[in-house]
């Protein structure tokens, strides 16, 4: 029987079109899995028992997948930041992706990092939910955190945690009112939904309750990343007679790069935003998830994998408002933000967002 | 508030941030335009943009001169549109997977290397606005056109040297015959790939232009900066009808709605379900519009056709 056989021959045409889908998609997973960083991190220990004890105990191993790049001043860093911290009191092994924006990589991410067995993946992501709804049955031995959510889905191994953004919100609203002379305030906001919201309902509220003469107008720009029209709509605010900025999200960077121009007041939230703007920074709400993840990292420990849902609060230290000390702030104005804190920490100050 | 809108100094804000926002557009469209009457089809502008707007970030916060921002903008944009033109002109590939893997490409390239080289996205010193002498003076009109940064003027600039080029020149004649009848050009002894491959360098380095112009006004960068906006472009050469002052026209009409859309924010004028409504004007528009458009006017006969003079 006569057998013929083809001899392929790929042509030039095919192989560079191959070559730049291969370029571009290894370049993109290189910001995401291949971008992934691997630490084993102790704490110092000072004492030859505790060093005994230290190595003696196998590092906790934590997975973090975020949208956007873990330095970006805000929500992702804030992950980072609070996991780095953890990382000061136990010792952990710390795996990172980043700049997961496409919801499917992140699914591969999260499903890749509970194959490894890891004893704590965090989806740091509200857009995660319904991959992590998929994956988490997979994996019942696994224990998964997502945030910033509420629901655990009903699963046995699904933390959720979420922030009280708008008692910052609320804070930096009454500093805000006390310095804008023009009684015009801007709030650039990426989509009304979730932290964001909860943020700039706060600041709106705390505002109100400080001065109800001065306009809060609020932008939300429907995007995470566009930078360029966050810069836009902040100008806008700027033009339109707003003589204070604020906004939350990571394409603020912008926002912030026209407030710095503008020499107008800036409040952060998220992360420190300082390093951005020294001059205009005024003070940032910042979350220190390290609280909520302690906290789940110790139920875990304890053989509880989740179901529960952690809220970070003025009151359990999960929220922080770190102040700029560059930036002149009156002390009496300081004096009053330190009373609000105090009074939504115990409770006797309510921002009345629900 | 709607009588806040429309109030002199609310049109002002508008109608500066129209132009603002155009610019971008302007300079990917007409390099776009040039490349497609050329018959040169190239999706990855958006990859470009990405590319110029990072570079223009580094080179601007390492040098302390956004002018070295604007002038690595161009290099990359160059070096990308010399990738672009070996595998499209030497390697005949197929015009539109390529634009994605170059897309790809600088999506990727520049979120590792932000990442990598830069990390916080600290604000930079930008371009400082031009206020051309006495017409940045006169009331409303000067604050309106006057008074932008030179990104801005020479965008508006390129309308007319393009224009000129495309209709007025040997070289315009070129592209024209080489994106309807690159045979027939080929056998009157003009060089179709050449002359591509300066369409293509054109196009790409404008489009290292347009992410410059979305960063250096301010000085700042953010992974995927560019949400869409070259894609977009690509649509907006579709609506000018192959046509610099078509693009023209269709970059302000963006930038305006956008700038609509955005004052209405600002003013608090909607807000919720409608502020939702409202931002997806621009991708409505492009929709109606490239549905009218196509089904009035012929793109270039050759467009996104490999030529090979062996057949």
């Amino acid at each position: 029987m006569l057998t013929i056989k083809k001899r392929a021959r790929t042509s030039p045409a095919v192989l560079a079109m191959s070559l730049f889908a291969a370029l571009g998609l290894a370049a993109t997973g290189c910001s995401s899995s291949s971008e992934s960083t691997s630490e084993t991190l102790a704490p110092e220990v000072t004492t030859e028992a505790a060093v005994e004890t230290t190595v003696a105990v196998e590092p906790f191993r934590i997975a973090v997948i975020s949208p956007s790049a873990k330095n970006d001043s805000a929500f992702s860093q804030s992950i980072f930041d609070a996991v780095t911290r953890i990382s000061e009191t136990m010792e952990v092994e710390i795996q990172v992706s980043d700049g997961l924006f496409v919801v499917e990589e992140a699914a591969k991410a999260i499903r890749g990092y509970a194959e490894d067995g890891f004893d704590l993946v965090i989806a740091h992501g509200s857009q995660y939910g319904g991959p992590l709804q998929e994956i988490a049955p997979d994996y019942p031995d696994v224990a998964f955190a997502w945030g910033t959510a509420v629901d655990t889905f009903g699963l046995a191994n699904v933390s959720s945690y979420s922030v009280r953004a708008d008692q910052g919100g609320y804070v930096m609203g009454v500093i805000a009112a006390t310095l804008s002379a023009a009684k015009n305030i801007g709030v650039v906001g990426p989509v009304e939904v979730g932290d964001a919201k909860l943020f700039v309902d706060g600041f709106k509220s705390g505002v109100g309750s400080k001065d109800p003469d001065v306009k809060v107008n609020v932008n939300y720009i429907k995007s995470f990343g566009d930078v360029a029209l966050a810069t836009e709509a902040a100008t806008a605010f700027v033009a339109n007679g707003a003589d204070v900025l604020t906004g939350t999200a990571q394409m603020v960077v912008g926002a912030i790069a026209v407030a710095k121009a503008e020499g107008i007041p800036w409040f952060g939230t998220q992360s420190n935003q300082t390093a951005l703007a020294p001059e205009i920074v005024v003070a940032s709400q910042v979350y220190h998830w390290e609280v909520i993840l302690a906290t789940i990292i110790a139920d875990v420990k304890s053989g509880v994998l989740g179901g529960k849902t952690h809220i970070a609060t003025l009151a359990n230290g999960g929220l922080v408002i770190e102040y700029n000390d560059a930036f002149k702030l009156d002390p009496e104005v300081k004096a009053l933000a330190d009373k609000t804190i105090a009074g939504l920490a115990d409770q006797t100050i309510n921002t009345g967002v629900k | 508030m709607w009588s806040e809108f429309f109030t002199v100094s609310s049109l002002v804000v508008v109608l500066a941030s129209t132009i603002r926002l155009a610019t971008p557009f302007l300079f990917a469209s007409l390099g776009e335009t040039l490349g497609q009457r050329s018959g040169v089809l190239n999706l990855g502008i958006e990859g470009v943009m990405l590319i110029g707007a990072f570079s223009s970030y580094y080179a601007a916060s390492k040098t302390g001169s956004p002018w070295m921002g604007v002038l690595a903008a161009l290099v990359t944009g160059c070096v990308m549109g010399l990738l672009y033109a070996f595998v499209t002109l030497v390697l005949h590939a197929e015009q539109g997977i390529s634009g994605i893997g170059v897309f790809l490409l600088g999506l990727g390239l520049t979120d590792v290397l932000f990442q990598r080289w830069v990390g916080t996205p600290i604000p930079i010193d930008g371009l400082d606005p031009w206020n051309i002498p006495f017409l940045a003076d006169i009331p409303t009109v000067g604050e309106i056109f006057f008074q932008h940064n030179p990104l801005v003027y020479l965008s508006v600039l390129l309308v007319v040297v393009a224009t000129v080029v495309i209709n007025r020149t040997t070289f315009g004649l070129n592209i024209r015959a080489v994106g309807e009848a690159p045979d027939a050009a080929d056998t009157l002894g003009i060089s179709v790939n050449r002359t591509r491959l300066f369409t293509i360098l054109i196009g790409n380095c404008m489009a290292g232009l347009a992410g410059a112009a979305l960063v250096l006004p301010f000085g700042t960068f953010q992974q995927n900066l560019t949400s869409g906006r070259g894609f977009i472009a690509v649509a907006l050469v579709y609506f000018g009808a192959w046509r610099p002052i078509g693009a023209f026209a269709g970059s302000l009409l963006f930038g305006f709605v956008l700038a609509v859309v955005n004052q209405f924010g600002a003013l608090g004028i909607v807000s919720g379900a409608t502020s939702s409504l409202t931002a997806m004007a621009p991708a409505i528009l492009t929709i109606v519009v490239l549905a009218i458009v196509s089904r009035r006017i012929g793109q270039p006969a050759a467009l996104s056709k490999p030529f090979d003079r062996n057949g």
